[in-house]
Formats: structure tokens, C-alpha cells, sequence
């Protein structure tokens, strides 16, 4: 007589995280299918919407260079998010301090330096959203260091904040004269604009995303820091144990995490925008937090990963056009491949054997 | 009449370990069976399958005749099986009778009932007990008798006691046997576990000796000695004899004045602490698990502010001195939880191993970094398969190695040594002792917090008592001396 | 005035009431929820949907309370059964629950429903001042009455609630004592899940009478707040949500009445911006963290035979 038994994995292979992550993707892809299927009746709408999703974002005369684009912020969110979670520091503010990153850049490209014709503008503009983020960041992390506060809670507001911050400011005060009273700014002035690459539509941002990648990668695994990082995550009286000072580590992590996603704000407004306009993030921040679990918290997974997201974003807009499949979709899309990695992170913690009885 | 309990051919296997091989165990009504071995030699894990806690992969049980099948807690209780174990089954923030209640069955529908009965158990078993107290005002050894008194409540014929005395004084040891033959004398029976050998031959009328997981016997009293059970235990002659040569102490290196700290719930810790250590002698410091020792330490290694007195390390006051400043002094902290704070379990044994390293700004030779690794492994004959693999999966007495090695290689002035040998298995008990001796001899100054005093007395050229934070006395390292520093220990002072 | 400030802010609530209520009793067992943004939604959309197609409020209420604990399920599943990292599970909920409400509600936007009426109670509602603010109010309003006073004897006075704050203390002492600790979690979990989307329900049937996306504008998180702030007790909830139920309806009084010049999206600022300086505030009474605690067993996972 057999018998199966589950039993738990001694030690997890490193391939299984490559595998967790494919497995959850095709299972999100399977019940966004079914989904699919469902709300609009017919299975030939499914294989459409497969395909159109698979190509049109990866051809080069179609979706390739706004999938490109929309990897950029992904990209550097997903790498900030990356250092904090791995202190086990829950940043759901990313949104938030992107939206402080474009607002001070749009301050710097519509008052402070408007007429300040010089190439260092550029890069002016973009430490001063980096910075903005990172002071976005630097409060819930201040607050966690000293207060214990809860991170989750505390980022979130500010997201909201931030948000009606910066609604206010293109409803109001830095609303274009010449803009018909929709909510936004006026145009930024062209020496404020991140040059492209040739005709291909791509801005130089990306090469400031992969920069971002290789920095975040030594940081995390060639620096003292970025061990006592890993120190702090896994257990946090062993790092006050051995003389790591947590709550410079904590703040100092926000911070950084804070002024990544506030360069991607900077780079979206000087590259791709050029203005600050309402809703002009599509929930990058939030889109972040996947990137970062789904890359395993690995710098290079990120650059992949940020990619094919970019991907489904763009295809996902597609989608809407041609078939008329809400926007909505894709929230729902995020929530179920977050859910099945989750998942299948604990499954294949364990591993099942059959027994002789 | 036959046995009470039967357990047969008991298998059990974890990943990667066979935990029990096919073992054996009875009880009879009105009799102590002691189970004896070394840590992780299986004796938990054969009462916990008992208790239902852990499903065994083969094997039967009966009880009173009848094969059960125990598959969860509440079913043993209802057969009448209870266990007290290490890990107390109390919440801290209920009071006895809440936590009594909540362990019954029946539906009491009136706390008063509770309350009236516990008082009752509690006269005739001698517990002391006071029904509306708070458990987390309690200490560890009231506790522990909560934790018997609510299996007296439920009528429980099988008692099992695991370690008990791990965490009593000399005298709290003596009323726990008596109640102990109270119940035996009521008709139950009672599995002692425990691997201290002058007590299992005090208590017992039978004992069964475990060693990785299989019998090596059973015998009835009268048939066994110190030396042979130890024997049985280990394998071989045990009764440690380690050599202490004489100490040569020199500098003074720490001393600790006149100290106050608060604990983490607010209450006094530290009540005026005074203590000195020399370089090349160890301090023993002997009390009741709860009087102040984790808190001693982590004022003198900076984990824990003090609110008034001094802490002065070679004639410096480090008192406001951080954990990092502390640690380049030369100031190096074992403790007694290295799961809890020495260690990071995920984190491989390599990177536990640098834990306090702050020189390497930039790791980039990964080959160096392995070097040094292999050689430490091989100079603390740590056992494991792979530097890089997580230290979670290390057996206890080596992630005690690697926290040691750690901690040598920093070639401390001062060594700050919290029960250091807790849970570990003989062989790397020895290895501890050896390694905290050489380096007393080699000039270090030691300061030992342990809970046991037969380690205490190994080890220590002095020994003072602390209780309720506070020094109550010094007493010379002599077991004729054990009498004295069990009444200090519980707070009885002499004049 | 003041009485009228008073019955909007009781108004204005009570969906935080039934989510901190939820998220209490979830919280209690050890199970973090953080989805209650998304459990809102969908409880919303459910409501709102279920009284356009049966024209029904009592009905669709009920439906939307049903659904809400089956979404619950699913954090129930992840968390106590696979044991994953709760706090990003709460997340991947909210982000499901605000893309399925979103796409399923789209085409009920700008629709008409049904709603629930005031039943102004006898004797009760003439009572100067008092009578005007809380006992003039719908249904709903007087359902979360009651549910306030029954948790707080269910959690305090009962031996299943005892049982409950057991399992959120101490898992293993629970389950040393015979406690199904697996099954109580499942429990508070998918009821609390339940009572959380009910407030999401009254925003959609009583509050207002129409869905728009996102309408609980981050009224989930506040309640998460909230339940820390009332130091996990139903009537500490009660005045937490009434207070910035309070904040939120004079919020929306100083945009309508136009009397104050502060931009609207200023003002929209304040619920979120108090929120926080509460939690600031909270954070510096130390004792009170001490002494009444958390659950401290919130947020871990339980699992019996862990070696490692």
C-alpha cells in the first residue's frame, strides 16, 4: 500500500526562483484568459487577445518603444522597492514619491530654471525630483526608525497626499493658461526635454534605468551596507546585536528607495510628458512593488522582469482599444500574479514523496 | 495489572533525520518512568507524538488495553494524557483561571467554579497558586506549576514533565517531588524527562535511556548507578572531569557599578548591580532564570540603556557607549538564545560568520572571504555541508559553533558567556567548556550567566548569586556549597 | 448645526465602523488583513449591482456581505493555509478587489438604484441633540450599533472570545490546549472579511446611491489605522470612526459651502494628513503600546511542526 506525503524542502534550489516566477506568470495568463473568455462570450476573443498581447508590445513598428518607455520608471521603482524589502520594510509609498519627483522637476522646468539655458539643466532637474523622493521617503522612514511606526499605513497616506498635492497644484496655481482648463501644466521649455536616441522615440532615461540596476546591484551585494541590510531584514535583534545601527540603516534605505522612484517621476516628466498632467502614472509605484517580488529582490531579474511588465501594460492598452477590455482588467491582472507567486512560493517549499507503507 | 500506557515501535523521521527508530515505552499507574538522554537524543519527540503534537510515521499505541490513535492535544486530554512542556502553554495576559478555563472542555459557566476548584488543587498539591494572577506577573517557576495545576484540574492519569527542573531553584526542585509523589500516590503515572542524572535517580522508579533516537534500555531502581546511566547515555564515561587549572587573574576589566536598568515591560531589572571581572578569570554568576541575567548582560555589551550606575571597561566609563563601540573594544556577547539574536537563520554560514566584521567595506574577493571560512570551520570542527547554505540547518551545537568561532576569532578582552551550553549535546558541551577555559588561560576575562549550576561549578574560579538584580553574596565554586546557593538563589540572604 | 455636523459624521462613519469592526475581529485571531481597501470595493459593487438587477436593498446587502467573506477566503487561504507574507497578500487583494469592482462596475456607472431610507427611531430619535445625530439614521446605521455592542461582549465576555484573543496571542499555547487554531483563524478571517465589505455596501446603497470607481477613496486603509487606535476594541472603534468620519464630512462641507477659499484638493488632503498626525501622536504614548498590545502573535504565520 502507498501512501503520498508532503514534506517540506530542506533547502530551495536557486532555479526554483525563476521557476515560481514563470509558473505564476502562466497561471495569471491562463485565468486572465478565462476571464476574458468569460466577460466577452467567445474563446476566439481569448486567442486574439493572447496574441495581440504576445506581439504588438515587442514589434519594433508598433508597441516596442512604449514598451520600452514604460520599463523605464518600472524599472527604477522596482529597484528602490527592491532594497526595502529586503529590510522587510513594506514601502507602499513609491507612487507617492514619484509624484513628488514630478512635481519638483516641473517646479525646476517651469519657474526655477526656465530660463536658465545650459546642458547641466537636465541633470539638475533630475536630482531635484530624486531628491524630492527621497524626502518623500525620508518621512515614513523617520517615523519607523524612531517611532516604530507602520510603514504601510503611513506611505499610503502620503500617497494620497501627494496625490491631492499635486492635484491641486495643475488645478490651480500651475494650471496652463493656454491648456482649454484641463488639469495640467503648461509645456516644458525645450532645453528642459531628455534627449532621444535617434528617431526610435527612446529617451536617454534608459540608460540612467541600467545605470540605477548596476549601482542598486554593488550596493546590495558588494557593500558592508547592503549586508547589513540583508542583516537588518532577516533578523533585526541579530542586527542591533552585532552593533549595526538600525535606525540609520532604516532611514537611509527609505530614502534611497524613496529617490529612485522619484527619479522615475523626473525622468517620466523630462522624457516622456514634458508636463505635469493628472494621471500621469499609471500606478507605477504600486506596479513596482510586483516588479520587485517578482524578480526575487534581484537587481538584474528587474531589468527582465520590468521589461515583459512594460509589455503587458502596453499590451493590456491595446487590448483596450481594439477589444474593449476595461482598463480595470489590469488591476485585476496584478492582483492575480502577485496572488499565484505567493502561491507558489510556499508550494514549492514543499515537495511530495510517495511511501511505502 | 497491566500498564496504563503502551507505546510500540515508534517511528518518527524529520527531513534529512530518522528521530526515533523504532522504539519502545510503557507506564503503569502509580510509578515515575524517567526517560534519559542527551539533547536531541529523541525524548521530546516521543512524548510530543504521545501528546499528539506529532504524527508518528509507524508504530502503535495503547492505552488501558485499547489501541488509540492520538491525532491533536485535545485528544490526549480527553484520554487523560498531559504534558508540561519547556515551552510553557500560557497566554501572559489572562489570569490562571482564564487560562485553566480555557484549557477545559466542559463548559464552565461560572468562573467562580473555576476559581474555587483551582484553590482546592492548589492546597492539596501544595502548588500555592493564586488564581486571579496574571500570568505575565508570574515567575517561571509559578508558571510551571500553573502549567500542572491545570492538568490536575482535567483529571490527568498520564503526566508527563518535560526538563522541569530546567528553570527551578534547589528548593523549588524539592516541591516539585513531592507533588510529584502526591500524584503518584493519587494513581497516575508520570514520564520524567529530563537529562540530568542526580535527579532522574532521586525521582524515578524506572528509567529508560535514549540515544539518537533508539533504546539503549530500561531499568528498574536499584539496578542503576550515576556512571552507568551515563554511560548508557553517552557511550562512554561522560561525568565531566575538565581540567581547570588554577586561575592567574591580572587586570581588572569590567567593572559594573552600582547599576539600575528597567526590563522591557518597565519593572526594575538591575537594582543596583555591583560585579568585577579580571583578565584570565570566569565569574560565575548562578541564579533563577527571570533575576536579571539577560538584562545584566545586554547593559554591559550596550543592548540595553541603564538608568543609573556605571559600566567601566580598563578604567574607561563606557556607559553611554553604542553596540558597535563596544564590540571594537573587544567586548563579545554569547547568548543564550543564538537562534533569537546571535544568529541570522537564513543567512548562510559564511555570512554569520562576519556578522560583526566592519572592516570589509567592499566584499569583491569572494575567494578570500571562502578561504577564511574553511579555516575557521575546520578550527571549530564545525559540521556542515556547505559554507553557503543557510545556518537554520545546522543542528544546535554546531550554530552554537559558528556563534563561538564568530565571536573567538574577534579576540575578545571580554567574553560575556550567557548559558551557553543550552540544548547542545555532550560532545559540543565539551568542546564550549575547552574553548571558554583555553581562552581564560590565555587572559580573557569571562563572565558566565548560567542557569546550571553543574556548569557553574565546571567552570567558575568565583561565583556570585544574583536575585532581583542585585548581587546577594559570593560563594566559592564547591558543590558542598549548593545548599547556600539555593537559598541565595531564592532570595534567602544570610545576615 | 452641531447636531447636523454630528449625524454626518455618523453618517460619514459608519463604512469605517464595519471595516475597523472586521479588521478588529480578524486581527484578534493573529491574521493580518490589509485588503480591506479592495474587500470595501468589492462589497461596494456587489451592493450596488445586486440592487440594480434585484431592486432590492435588503437582498443585495445581504449578497454584498456574502461575496465580501468568499473574497476574504482567498487571504484566509494564502495566509493561514500556505502561510504567505500577509502584508503582501492584503496588497495583491486590494489591487484585485479595485480591478474586479473597476471592470464589473464600469457598466453600471451613472445607473440608478434604490436606496436605503431613514427610519427615524420612536421615542429614541426626539431626544434633544442626541436623537437628531445618532437615532435618525437607516437600517445600516442601527446594524452597526449592534454589532459594536455584540463584539465587544463576544471578544470580552464570552469563552469563544477568549478563545479568539488565545489563538491571537499565543497559536501554540492554543493549540497545546486542543484549540483548532487553523479553524478560528479561518473564521475571523472570512466573518470579518464579511462585516468590512458590509461597509463597503453602505457606501454604495445608504451613503450614497450610485458606484463610481474607487469610491471608498482609501477609506480602507484609514480603518487599518483605525483598529490600532481603538487598541483593538469595538467602542474605541466606534469613537475613532465617528471622529474621522467627522473630519471628512466637514471636509466636504467646507468644499460645498464655498464659504472657506482652500482649493477642494486641499481639503481632500486633511482626512489623510490627520490620519497620520494620529498616528504620530499615537506613537508617542509609549505605555499605552506596552500595555495594551497588539495580538502578538499578528502578522506570523502558525505552523506545528516547524524544525526550523
Amino acid at each position: 500500500m502507498y501512501r503520498v506525503k508532503v514534506e517540506k524542502r530542506l533547502e530551495i534550489p536557486r532555479y526554483f526562483s525563476v521557476l515560481i516566477s514563470l509558473f505564476s506568470i502562466t497561471i495569471s495568463l491562463i485565468l486572465m484568459g478565462i476571464t476574458i473568455w468569460a466577460t466577452t462570450g467567445k474563446f476566439s476573443n481569448t486567442l486574439e487577445a493572447y496574441k495581440e498581447m504576445f506581439s504588438w508590445p515587442f514589434i519594433p513598428e508598433c508597441g516596442l518603444s512604449d514598451t520600452i518607455q514604460k520599463m523605464i520608471p518600472l524599472m527604477l521603482t522596482g529597484l528602490g522597492l527592491t532594497i526595502v524589502f529586503r529590510m522587510r520594510i513594506w514601502n507602499i509609498g513609491a507612487e507617492g514619491q514619484l509624484y513628488l519627483g514630478a512635481m519638483a522637476t516641473t517646479w525646476g522646468a517651469l519657474f526655477l530654471l526656465k530660463d536658465f539655458q545650459n546642458p547641466l539643466v537636465v541633470p539638475i532637474l533630475l536630482i531635484l525630483g530624486t531628491l524630492a523622493g527621497a524626502f518623500w521617503g525620508a518621512i515614513p522612514g523617520v517615523l519607523k526608525a524612531f517611532l516604530n511606526l507602520d510603514e504601510i499605513v503611513a506611505t499610503l497616506m502620503l500617497n494620497y497626499i501627494a496625490y491631492y498635492w499635486v492635484n491641486y497644484l495643475i488645478y490651480g496655481p500651475w494650471k496652463d493658461p493656454h491648456g482649454y482648463n484641463f488639469p495640467l501644466t503648461a509645456i516644458f521649455p525645450e532645453h528642459t526635454w531628455l534627449p532621444s536616441i535617434g528617431d526610435t522615440g527612446i529617451h536617454l532615461g534608459i540608460f540612467i534605468a541600467f545605470g540605477m540596476a548596476v549601482i542598486v546591484y554593488i550596493l546590495m551585494n558588494k557593500t558592508r551596507w547592503g549586508f547589513d541590510l540583508k542583516v537588518i531584514g532577516d533578523n533585526e535583534k541579530a542586527a542591533k546585536y552585532a552593533g549595526i545601527n538600525t535606525k540609520k540603516n532604516i532611514i537611509f534605505a527609505m530614502m534611497l528607495s524613496g529617490a529612485l522612484a522619484g527619479l522615475a517621476g523626473a525622468i517620466q516628466m523630462l522624457g516622456v510628458q514634458h508636463r505635469l498632467q493628472h494621471g500621469f502614472s499609471p500606478g507605477y509605484g504600486y506596479t513596482g512593488i510586483i516588479i520587485a517580488w517578482l524578480s526575487r529582490l534581484n537587481p538584474w531579474a528587474t531589468i527582465l522582469v520590468s521589461f515583459l511588465f512594460g509589455g503587458l501594460i502596453v499590451g493590456s492598452e491595446q487590448l483596450q482599444i481594439i477589444m474593449r477590455i476595461p482598463i480595470s482588467l489590469i488591476n485585476v491582472l496584478q492582483g492575480i500574479i502577485l496572488l499565484s507567486l505567493l502561491a507558489s512560493e510556499t508550494i514549492f517549499r514543499y515537495r511530495i514523496r510517495i511511501v511505502k507503507r | 495489572m497491566g500498564p496504563l500506557l503502551v507505546m510500540k515501535n515508534i517511528v518518527k523521521r524529520f527531513p534529512g533525520i530518522l528521530a526515533l527508530n523504532k522504539v519502545n515505552f510503557d507506564l503503569f499507574e502509580g510509578e515515575v518512568h524517567a526517560l534519559l538522554g542527551e539533547n536531541g537524543a529523541g525524548k521530546t519527540t516521543l512524548m510530543n507524538i504521545l501528546y499528539g503534537l506529532y504524527r508518528m510515521d509507524e508504530g502503535e499505541i495503547f492505552y488501558r488495553g485499547e489501541k488509540v490513535k492520538i491525532h491533536s492535544p485535545s485528544q490526549a486530554l480527553a484520554l487523560g494524557i498531559g504534558m508540561v512542556q519547556q515551552h510553557f502553554t500560557l497566554i501572559p495576559s489572562f489570569t490562571v483561571a482564564e487560562n485553566v478555563m480555557l484549557s477545559t472542555r466542559r463548559f464552565e459557566r461560572n468562573i467562580n467554579d473555576v476559581i474555587d476548584r483551582i484553590r482546592k488543587i492548589s492546597e492539596e498539591y501544595e502548588l500555592r497558586i493564586d488564581p486571579n494572577a496574571r500570568i505575565w506577573q508570574m515567575s517561571v517557576g509559578e508558571r510551571q506549576r500553573v502549567e500542572i495545576l491545570k492538568l490536575l484540574y482535567t483529571n490527568a492519569k498520564v503526566v508527563i514533565l518535560d526538563e522541569p527542573t530546567a528553570v527551578l531553584t534547589p528548593q523549588e526542585t524539592k516541591a516539585l517531588f513531592r507533588a510529584i509523589r502526591l500524584m503518584i500516590k493519587n494513581g497516575a503515572g508520570v514520564v520524567f524527562i529530563s537529562h540530568k542524572l542526580k535527579e532522574v535517580i532521586e525521582i524515578s522508579d524506572r528509567v529508560t535511556v535514549l540515544k539518537n533516537g533508539e533504546i539503549v534500555g530500561t531499568l528498574k531502581k536499584g539496578e542503576y548507578s550515576e556512571k552507568k546511566l551515563a554511560r548508557m547515555m553517552v557511550g562512554r564515561n561522560v561525568v565531566f572531569q575538565i581540567e581547570r587549572k588554577p586561575a592567574n587573574p591580572r587586570r581588572e576589566v569590567l567593572r559594573v557599578e552600582n547599576v539600575r536598568a528597567l526590563n522591557d515591560k518597565g519593572f526594575t531589572a538591575l537594582n543596583g548591580i555591583n560585579l568585577k571581572v579580571r583578565e584570565g578569570e570566569i565569574l560565575g554568576v548562578a541564579g533563577v532564570a527571570g533575576n536579571g541575567q539577560r538584562e545584566l548582560a545586554e547593559v554591559i555589551t550596550g543592548l540595553r540603556e541603564v538608568s543609573s550606575g556605571r559600566i567601566i571597561f580598563y578604567d574607561e566609563d563606557i556607559t553611554r557607549e553604542s553596540v558597535s563601540k563596544r564590540i571594537s573594544l573587544g567586548i563579545s556577547y554569547i547568548p543564550q538564545d543564538r537562534k533569537e539574536i546571535a544568529t541570522c537563520p537564513n543567512l548562510s554560514v559564511a555570512e554569520n560568520l562576519f556578522l560583526k566584521d566592519k572592516k570589509r567595506v567592499f566584499w569583491f574577493d569572494r575567494r578570500k572571504i571562502l578561504d577564511t571560512v574553511k579555516t575557521l570551520i575546520e578550527k571549530y570542527s564545525i559540521i556542515t555541508p556547505d559554507p553557503l547554505k543557510p545556518v537554520k540547518l545546522l543542528s544546535g551545537g554546531n550554530i552554537q559553533k559558528v556563534v563561538v568561532a564568530r565571536e573567538f576569532e574577534l579576540h575578545p578582552k571580554l567574553i560575556i558567556a550567557e548559558h551557553p551550553t543550552r540544548g547542545l549535546d555532550v560532545a559540543s558541551m565539551e568542546f564550549v567548556y575547552r574553548s571558554l577555559l583555553e581562552a581564560r588561560d590565555r587572559g580573557v576575562a569571562i563572565l558566565l550567566l548560567a542557569g546550571d549550576l553543574d556548569e557553574i561549578f565546571t567552570l567558575s574560579d568565583r561565583v556570585v548569586v544574583i536575585y532581583e538584580g542585585r548581587i546577594v553574596g559570593e560563594v566559592e565554586p564547591d558543590p558542598s556549597n549548593l545548599e547556600k546557593i539555593g537559598l541565595m538563589m531564592a532570595g534567602v540572604v544570610n545576615v | 448645526m452641531f447636531t447636523s455636523v454630528l449625524a454626518a459624521a455618523v453618517r460619514s462613519g459608519t463604512p469605517l465602523l464595519f471595516a475597523a469592526l472586521g479588521e478588529i475581529l480578524t486581527e484578534r485571531s493573529g491574521v493580518l488583513n490589509l485588503g480591506l481597501e479592495g474587500l470595501m470595493l468589492i462589497g461596494a459593487v456587489t451592493g450596488f449591482v445586486g440592487a440594480y438587477t434585484f431592486h432590492n436593498v435588503y437582498l443585495a446587502f445581504l449578497l454584498a456581505v456574502l461575496v465580501g467573506g468568499a473574497f476574504a477566503f482567498i487571504h484566509a487561504f494564502m495566509s493561514i493555509t500556505l502561510r504567505v507574507n500577509q502584508v503582501v497578500s492584503g496588497l495583491a487583494l486590494t489591487m484585485l478587489g479595485m480591478g474586479i469592482s473597476g471592470t464589473i462596475g464600469r457598466r453600471y456607472i451613472g445607473e440608478v438604484i434604490p436606496r436605503f431610507s431613514e427610519i427615524p427611531l420612536p421615542y429614541l430619535s426626539n431626544i434633544p441633540i442626541i436623537g437628531k445625530a445618532f437615532f435618525n439614521h437607516d437600517i445600516l446605521v442601527y446594524l452597526s450599533y449592534i454589532l459594536t455592542v455584540f463584539l465587544f461582549y463576544f471578544i470580552f465576555r464570552t469563552k469563544a472570545g477568549m478563545t479568539l484573543r488565545a489563538v491571537g496571542e499565543e497559536p501554540s499555547a492554543a493549540d497545546s490546549l486542543g484549540i483548532n487554531v487553523f479553524l478560528v483563524r479561518y473564521l475571523a478571517t472570512v466573518i470579518g472579511g464579511a462585516i468590512t465589505a458590509a461597509g463597503g455596501a453602505y457606501l454604495s446603497l445608504a451613503y450614497t446611491s450610485m458606484w463610481i470607481e474607487n469610491m471608498s477613496a482609501g477609506r480602507g486603509w484609514i480603518a487599518i489605522a483605525l483598529v490600532i487606535f481603538a487598541a483593538w476594541e469595538p467602542f474605541k472603534a466606534m469613537i475613532g470612526s465617528y471622529l474621522f468620519g467627522g473630519v471628512m464630512a466637514i471636509q466636504l462641507r467646507l468644499q460645498a459651502g464655498g464659504k472657506v477659499n482652500v482649493s477642494a484638493n486641499l481639503l481632500m488632503m486633511l482626512p489623510y494628513v490627520v490620519t497620520l498626525l494620529a498616528m504620530v501622536l499615537f506613537s508617542f504614548s509609549k505605555t499605552f503600546r506596552q500595555k495594551i498590545g497588539a495580538p502578538s502573535a499578528l502578522g506570523i504565520p502558525y505552523s506545528r511542526e516547524e524544525k526550523t
